[in-house]
């Protein structure tokens, strides 16, 4: 059981959700974040206040998915989530040490199968 | 006598035309003072509308892009503003011909306060101005998030100099269309269907979004587009009471027909929202209301309190119908400027030519009340020329300063955003992670993103 944790761009986020659930990958947790991944900043001038914005607007989408999943959710991001720009994100796999889904006490591997 | 001292002080000011000092005599004697007090009144309604316009179009998009939305309805605040004062006044009603105005008075040279009418002629020339301004910052829905904001701020002003003047001269300014009879109380063709047919070219020439059709583009809060529809309905009054350029019972109609139509606008299409999707929606009852008024712009001074209610009732259904099924199409009018206001003003020009009366003292009956098909004529007429020169200049226009400068933003920017791009602004920053800048220390372009790597 893996957990993958993606940052992409706000602007991505539709063409990453159409990704996924064209590969099946149906149950997953967005948030909406700020962080900063190298990107040039962003300056904003408000009157005679001006400031460069180092926090930038980002998503970040949780999903838990089987091993053999992994490699399929890696894909179909990283598919849909380029733009060929410094700041397009990351993805990071962690491993998960169980998984329960909560109405039916199903773990691991049924837990993350989608329901029919 | 307050009025010499007034005259001398302005007479010192550059525009100030001597002449005012000839026809010191006329003006005081046949000013009214309660005309004037209520055209002050109005010019300063109208001039709101504009403000209103922003929270109106600026609820309906995204979040990333609201204040460039917001922003384009408040620099014609200024761009046409001024212009109308420099130009566009003298094309609209100086003498001319029957087709355009003169330059006579541009730089307002010989608006002073002298009577024209029972009101300053100064004060006519702020009132109108204020229409100038709403009428370019209308055909803003139809580009918002995608074109870049100088070509806009051009766009709006050579429009409003080569469009809205011209059209206003034709019916207000002594033109063509005013001496064949065509009804325009307030503006139902020079404003309305003349911004909405300009819409929809623009749209077309700037081409859709580039999520349109693809993502769904919702409103980012339906609650400014309440507060917007809101105080647009309250400058309305301005709007169409003050065009009765008096304080008396035709402002009066006017300002009750303004209630009227609007509110029987909305009945309608809150049936309308219940009977076809099951539930009535809130940017439903505020794009009822703003179509309700627009309806009743170029019949308010014309019409019965009975007859506003019919019009504002029978006029909203084809917007409707429209707004549903533009959205199934490429045309990208982004904020639907051509079903609220193109639709909804050729709605209400032909409607006055079938429900004007003589009972409130007007000149003209309507179909419905002589049986003639004279006036509906004339008003399909109007309706048929505004469209047909707005939208062939519109066109030459944009594609004028496409060539020029370009009309859209990258693709890039247009995910990041406008407001950012555009503005170096966000209208919902946190303020976290931002460090100050000191001027030694600022680079070069301040504002949005730098050259290259992004």
């Amino acid at each position: 059981m893996k957990l993958v944790k993606a940052i992409i761009r706000p602007s991505k986020l539709s063409d990453v959700l159409r990704a996924l659930y064209a590969a099946d990958i149906t149950g997953l947790t967005v948030s909406k974040v700020r962080g900063h991944g190298g990107e040039v900043e962003v300056v904003g001038t408000y009157r005679g206040t001006t400031a460069k914005m180092e926090l930038k607007d980002k998503i970040m989408i949780d999903i838990g998915v089987s091993d053999d999943f992994v490699d399929v959710a890696v894909d179909a991001i990283c598919s849909a989530a380029a733009t060929g720009n410094v700041g397009d994100g990351k993805i990071f796999v962690f491993p998960a040490e169980r998984v329960i889904r909560v109405r039916t006490r199903e773990e691991d591997v049924a837990a993350v199968t989608p329901v029919r | 006598m307050p009025y010499k001292k007034l005259y001398a002080l302005a007479g010192l000011g550059l525009l100030m035309p001597f002449s005012a000092f000839a026809q010191e005599a006329d003006a005081v004697a046949s000013i009214s003072g309660a005309d004037t007090a209520w055209l002050l009144i109005s010019t300063a309604l109208v001039l709101l509308m504009t403000p209103a316009l922003a929270f109106f179009y600026g609820g309906l998009v995204r979040s990333k892009n609201a204040l460039n939305t917001m922003m384009m309805s408040f620099v014609a605040l200024g761009v046409s503003g001024t212009l109308w004062a420099i130009a566009g006044y003298s094309l609209a009603f100086g003498s001319g011909n029957a087709w355009f105005g003169d330059l006579s008075m541009a730089f307002l040279s010989g608006v002073g306060l002298d009577p024209n009418g029972t009101i300053p002629d100064m004060l006519f020339m702020g009132f109108q101005g204020t229409f100038a301004i709403i009428t370019a910052a209308l055909i803003s829905g139809a580009v918002v998030e995608r074109m870049k904001f100088i070509p806009y701020v051009i766009f709006i002003g050579l429009w409003g100099l080569i469009v809205y003047a011209p059209v206003c001269h034709w019916v207000w300014g002594g033109g063509w269309l005013g001496e064949l009879g065509a009804l325009d109380f307030a503006g139902g063709a020079v404003v309305h269907v003349n911004a909405g047919i300009a819409a929809v070219v623009a749209a077309r020439v700037l081409g859709p979004r580039k999520d349109y059709g693809r993502e769904a583009l919702l409103p980012h809060n339906v609650p400014f587009v309440l507060l917007g529809a809101g105080v647009l309905w309250f400058g309305w009054f301005g709007f169409n009471g003050g065009s009765a350029l008096a304080a008396d019972g035709i402002a009066a109609l006017a300002l009750v027909n303004t209630l009227l139509a609007p509110a029987a606008g909305v009945f309608v299409w809150t049936l309308l929202d219940q009977f076809t999707t099951g539930k009535v929606t809130a940017v439903g009852i505020a794009t009822g209301i703003v179509v309700g008024l627009v309806a009743i712009t170029p019949a308010a001074g014309f019409v019965s309190p009975g007859g506003a209610i019919i019009l504002g009732a029978i006029a909203v259904i084809p917007s409707y119908f429209i707004i549903k099924w533009r959205t199934r199409t490429s045309l990208d009018d982004s904020l639907d400027v051509f079903a609220a206001h193109g639709m909804g003003g050729i709605m209400g020009a032909l409607l006055t030519g079938m429900l004007a009366t003589t009972a409130f003292g007007g000149d003209v009956q309507g179909l419905f009340f002589s049986g003639d098909f004279g006036q509906l004529g004339i008003q399909a007429l109007s309706v048929a020329a505004v469209a047909v020169y707005s939208g062939g200049l519109t066109y030459v226009i944009l594609k004028v300063i496409g060539l020029v400068v370009g009309l859209r933003a990258e693709s890039f920017d247009e995910g990041l955003g406008m407001d950012l791009v555009a503005h170096g602004e966000e209208a919902y920053a946190t303020g976290e992670g931002a460090v100050l800048l000191h001027e030694t220390e600022a680079p070069a372009r301040v504002n949005g993103i730098k050259n290259g790597n992004k």
